[in-house]
């Protein structure tokens, strides 16, 4: 179903009649070793059904032990968000029947979370702070994966069968989710991006999970709803799955507010439900509607014991926690002495990690600043891609870099290399040899391209000689164009001004 | 009548172990009273031939080596209830929704009986998914009760309590989640104990209550019972809620017990459990069972747990809440039986008409009671109440061992009912677990001895002893001073009175 | 309190996934009602300061060790399946929560 412009309200006015109500709640796959039950592996791309064993595949009789390691990465996620962390908690019993669960049950957190009550500090592109409230981090575990098919575009839709995969069941999750965010106006979109933003990069300086959106280790579903002006109750509320990259995280909560906006004005009513986000329309579709009422039976899980972090675990894992990403940006700040608006720019371009990378590897702060916030940005956002996933490392741009420090390459011949090395030509050397691109360096070679220049141009010669110094520029172009920019330009001019003394 | 299969397990380790007699002849004789009687009494569903001969080999080949036996009970025959899986072995819970499963892994009891070089003989008939008091709710039909066919063997574990009232098996294993072990041992004057919750792993035990579910052994002697409790017990780190400590030191009680000296112990008589739905031959049996223990020097006083009343509703909103989650996982997706899979039906479809094929209408009816109670709306008034119970029950049971060393209360009310007379209605059905079900809702230990023969019917009764958690060596003790008395006064074990049963025709 | 109706047996039925048929449906509505009356006894005893025991046994933080333990092959955990393909469980077609 794709949603006609007539189904959607003018923004502006969307933002004229109506607050938005923003909840997001975020699932993380953790990157232990074992799922969060049974020892099985957790590598992503495995065969099928190949990391299961009667525990995750909810075989009669099998039962569950908890992974110590999630819950310390539990604690720690928790800590870092600033939450409070239950002195005792349970797993519970979520109950509802879906192929791709082996028990028919989800173990997970209800009513008794392990971390509750925190916030997170995000900043928006102009630097303006919002801060989100933390309403509880639980555990619990992943589902298996289906593979529908028959269907026209192997969507669950019109499938005639499925197959499912159960190496991902039981993969240890963490669920965050946040308080209402509310105040935020016209910025909704743009805080739910940033919100994710911010929560991706602190769980990835935590070291606890891969955070790929791509891969579904990171996942947002955006709870919008709308409250007319003036009023202070909160108005039904749509869930929107499917939300798989940041991009949609902003695009699925702006669609929302103007769909939802378009019932309300038409006199509708929002229901409470389930939609889905399709990337390509930017839009998002209703699920299927269930005939009996959700009801999931939460009761506490008996083949688990309860969980009772003692104050010196948790004070021993608050040790553990690493420099804070907002932390960093100040550190950062200060040791590269850039300004608010520099710091920004590299913050907004998702380059702080790589750039610092790129200084580890032995760039200038500048010079890596400028790599990546200038003219890789560029790159990746014609790619439609994110800085990271550009296929070149932090070590190639300090290689490049360093081959410019020592007067090997010139810029352009640099953007050149880097242009090589993004289209898969290998290594920063070996782009520079294969392409030819070193710096012509031989004073030789050049007096003997100045000297042409200079003959087939007696008149500008002439005039160099009388002393137009700036005459040499045409001289210039015409050495560089004859040794096809490899050239220090520098160089040539200090040449033709020394064949022009003599 | 053949004298290996109606010798103790513990005569028949001792002569196994000594290279009297090899544990392929006891193997095959137990073997042979199955293919002889079984078509009668129907207690097993699966009988392993080759893996019971090949197990009992390999006991053999140590003895002959002069290598140590894996345990006491090395070479030593066994029936195992079908709710436990056997990698390799058909595993149906009593169910057709599982008919024809073969698990690609072993429950820890499981390997534990192999590593013990227990030699198991195969796979015994239960209600359904262990629902029920009379083994009538199994998929694949009755079993008949040894002392009179025409009546129950009890239940769940009703095919175990049989296989040994019918000498298929010097022991067997149960479980027992509101007293599957106990009243079926009772009704068939054998003995069963349900340990310590925790105390047996249940990984791989198929759960039908998972916070009440508890395997454990069952024979026809209080020794029998402890040599095989101390081979099946002990902390297993893949059961989160197994106890990491050592199993209590029954064999060494069972054997101090038989001497018969019970001075100094005190026993409590649980007031509550007497009344309207008590059979007068239980309750003269009792009486004399407990002047027994005066006999025996126990000093006995009469002890109040006012909450056990409500034990029996608490467990029937628990048990059910439970098993609608634990069943859940039947749904034709992974294995087991798959119904519908066609016109275009959807899995929803397929998960209820596979269900509604492959459950018997007691599993139906506890799995609707427990998504019921357990619904929004009613939660609070029912699986949390009952909760709340379970408390005043373990605070009744504190009380009570806080004066005295047992409890001791009939097993369960009434003798062996008649095959049908309770299959319409589910609730007297309950009322079989009376007295058994307090102590699953604590998580106490708690077995039943046989207690003679009740006067108005001629047919077994068990007596009862309950001790506190981890305390198993208690009840041990006891039963084993009151099994010896009993035995002096009946002339012989009471076991020896199970009638001679037709052999089939072959 | 109960008085289980026919349409509360079907959706209880419904949500347990058990495709009753017609006679059951009364059948059970009557049982239903019978147990649950005799289990409403529950509501009388249990105070409001009586905790609930979730668990017999007072254990608390039982963790593995986040190490690997060899699990079943891809043969072995399809062994068991009513149909496979591709490696996989094949399933009847989900009615699913996308449109
Ligand atoms: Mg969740
Ligand atoms: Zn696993």
């Amino acid at each position: 179903m794709t949603a006609s412009t007539a189904d959607v309200l003018d923004y502006d006015e969307v933002l004229a009649r109506f607050d938005p109500v923003l909840g997001l709640e975020v699932h993380v796959e953790l990157s232990t070793n074992t799922k969060m039950f049974c020892g099985c592996p957790t590598a992503f791309g495995a065969e099928p059904n190949t990391q299961v064993c009667p525990v995750c595949l909810g075989l009669p009789g099998a039962l569950p032990v908890v992974n110590g390691a999630a819950v310390e990465s539990a604690i720690r996620i928790g800590l870092a968000l600033g939450c409070d962390i239950a002195e005792w908690c349970r797993f519970a019993r979520k109950n509802y029947f879906y192929p791709d669960m082996p028990k028919n049950f989800q173990t997970s957190q209800y009513d008794e979370p392990i971390a509750f009550d925190g916030k997170l500090d995000l900043e928006l592109e102009d630097g303006t702070v919002v801060e989100v409230g933390i309403e509880r981090a639980h555990m619990e575990e992943d589902t298996g994966k289906s593979l529908h098919v028959g269907g026209a575009t192997g969507r669950i839709h019109g499938a005639e069968h499925s197959l499912l995969d159960y190496n991902r069941a039981g993969v240890p999750l963490i669920e965050i989710v946040t308080k209402p965010i509310t105040g935020t106006g016209a910025r909704a979109p743009e805080v739910a991006r940033a919100y994710v933003t911010a929560l991706r990069d602190l769980l990835r300086a935590l070291g606890v999970s891969d955070v790929r959106m791509d891969q579904g280790s990171l996942r947002c579903d955006a709870n919008v709803s709308l409250m007319p002006k003036g009023t202070t109750v909160f108005g039904t509320r749509t869930e929107t799955k499917n939300v798989n990259s940041l991009r949609s995280v902003e695009r699925a909560v702006r669609y929302e507010m103007t769909r939802q906006a378009a019932v309300l004005a038409g006199g509708g009513e929002i229901l409470q439900e389930t939609r889905h986000f399709d990337e390509s329309t930017g839009s998002t579709s209703a699920g299927r509607r269930k005939e009996t009422s959700e009801d999931y039976r939460y009761f506490p899980e008996p083949d688990l014991v309860p969980i009772a972090p003692s104050a010196e675990w948790v004070e021993k894992l608050r040790a553990t926690l690493p420099e804070m990403p907002w932390q960093r940006r100040k550190r950062i700040q200060a040791d590269w002495q850039l300004s608010d608006l520099e710091l920004r720019d590299l913050v907004n371009a998702g380059a702080v990690d790589l750039v610092a990378a790129t200084v580890d590897a032995g760039a200038t702060p500048n010079e890596a600043r400028a790599w990546w916030v200038n003219y890789l940005s560029q790159e990746a956002n014609t790619r439609g891609v994110e800085l990271a996933e550009l296929p070149i490392t932090p070590a190639q741009v300090a290689r490049v870099a360093a081959m410019v420090a020592d007067g090997k390459l010139t810029n352009k011949l640099a953007r050149e290399v880097v242009d090589g090395v993004l289209a898969g030509e290998g290594e920063p050397d070996a782009v520079v040899a294969a392409r030819g691109l070193e710096v012509v360096s031989d004073d030789s070679a050049l007096y003997a391209a100045v000297d042409e220049a200079l003959a087939a141009q007696p008149d500008v010669a002439d005039k160099i000689r009388g002393g137009k110094v700036q005459a040499a520029g045409a001289i210039v172009g015409a050495v560089m164009k004859a040794t096809k920019g490899q050239a220090d330009a520098k160089r040539v001019r200090e040449l033709i001004l020394e064949r022009c003394a003599g | 009548m053949s004298d290996l299969t109606h010798s103790t397990a513990a005569e028949l380790a001792a002569k196994i172990h000594a290279g009297e007699v090899s544990s392929v002849e006891v193997t095959r004789a137990h073997l042979d009273r199955i293919g002889a009687i079984d078509e009668t009494v129907h207690a097993f569903l699966h009988v392993d031939t080759d893996g019971a001969l090949a197990a009992a080999q390999r006991v053999d080949d140590d003895v002959a080596a002069g290598r140590p036996v894996a345990s006491p009970l090395a070479g030593v025959p066994l029936a195992l209830k079908d709710v436990f899986a056997t990698e390799g072995i058909p595993t149906t819970c009593g169910s057709k929704i599982l008919e024809n499963w073969i698990p690609p892994y072993d429950s820890t009891v499981a390997r534990k009986l192999r590593d013990a070089g227990v030699v198991v003989l195969g796979k015994t008939n239960m209600d359904e998914f262990a629902m029920g008091s009379s083994t009538e709710n199994s998929a694949y039909g009755v079993t008949r009760n040894p002392w009179d066919l025409d009546r129950i063997p009890g239940g769940s574990g009703g095919g175990s309590s049989a296989s040994l009232a019918a000498f298929q098996a010097p022991l067997a294993i149960g479980t027992d989640t509101g007293g599957s072990i106990r009243q079926p041992a009772s009704v068939t004057g054998t003995v069963g104990v349900k340990p310590t919750y925790g105390g047996v792993s249940r990984y791989g035990l198929v759960a039908f209550s998972s916070s009440l579910d508890q395997g454990g052994p069952c024979a026809r002697t209080v020794l029998d019972a402890a040599l095989l409790h101390e081979v099946i017990g002990g902390h297993d780190p893949l059961d989160s809620t197994s106890i990491d400590a050592p199993v209590p030191p029954v064999v060494a009680a069972a054997r101090e017990g038989a001497a018969g000296d019970l001075r100094g112990l005190r026993v409590g008589v649980v007031r509550e459990f007497t009344g309207e739905w008590y059979q007068d031959g239980v309750i003269a049996a009792f009486d004399q069972a407990v002047e027994a223990l005066r006999g025996l020097g126990a000093e006995v006083v009469e002890v109040s747990c006012p909450h056990f009343d409500y034990a029996l509703p608490a467990y029937y909103l628990i048990a059910p809440s439970e098993c609608s989650s634990n069943l859940a996982r039947f749904d034709a997706m992974r294995y087991g039986l798959r119904v519908g899979d066609e016109n275009g039906n959807s899995a929803e479809q397929v998960m209820a008409l596979t269900r509604e094929a492959g459950f018997g209408a007691e599993v139906k009816r506890r799995v609707m009671v427990g998504t019921y109670a357990l619904s929004s709306g009613y939660y609070d008034a029912y699986y949390g109440q009952a909760q709340k119970v379970r408390t005043l029950i373990s605070r009744d049971f504190e009380r009570a061992f806080g004066d005295v060393d047992v409890l001791v209360s009939p097993t369960t009310p009434t003798t062996a009912f008649r095959i049908g007379e309770r299959v319409d209605d589910p609730v007297a059905m309950y009322r079989a677990d009376l007295c058994t079900i307090p102590a699953n809702l604590a998580g106490t230990p708690a077995m039943s001895v046989p207690a003679g023969l009740s006067d108005d019917d001629g047919l077994p009764v068990g007596l009862q002893v309950m001790a506190p958690a981890l305390q198993e060596q208690r009840m041990y003790k006891v039963a084993a001073a009151y099994e010896a008395a009993r035995d002096k006064a009946w002339g012989g074990p009471l076991i020896n009175r199970v009638p001679e049963l037709e052999v089939a025709a072959r | 309190m109960p008085n289980i109706s026919r349409e509360e047996v079907a959706h209880l039925a419904r949500l347990a996934r058990l495709a009753v048929t017609e006679d059951e449906l009364d059948k059970f509505a009557g049982q239903l009602d019978v147990i649950l009356q005799s289990v409403a006894s529950v509501g009388e005893v249990a105070a409001q300061e009586i905790p609930p025991t979730s668990h017999a046994v007072p254990l608390r933080n039982v963790f593995r060790a986040d190490e690997p333990r060899p699990g079943l092959s891809q043969q072995q955990a399809l062994a068991g399946a009513p149909a496979v393909e591709e490696g996989r469980f094949r399933v009847p077609r989900i009615l699913g929560e996308e449109a």
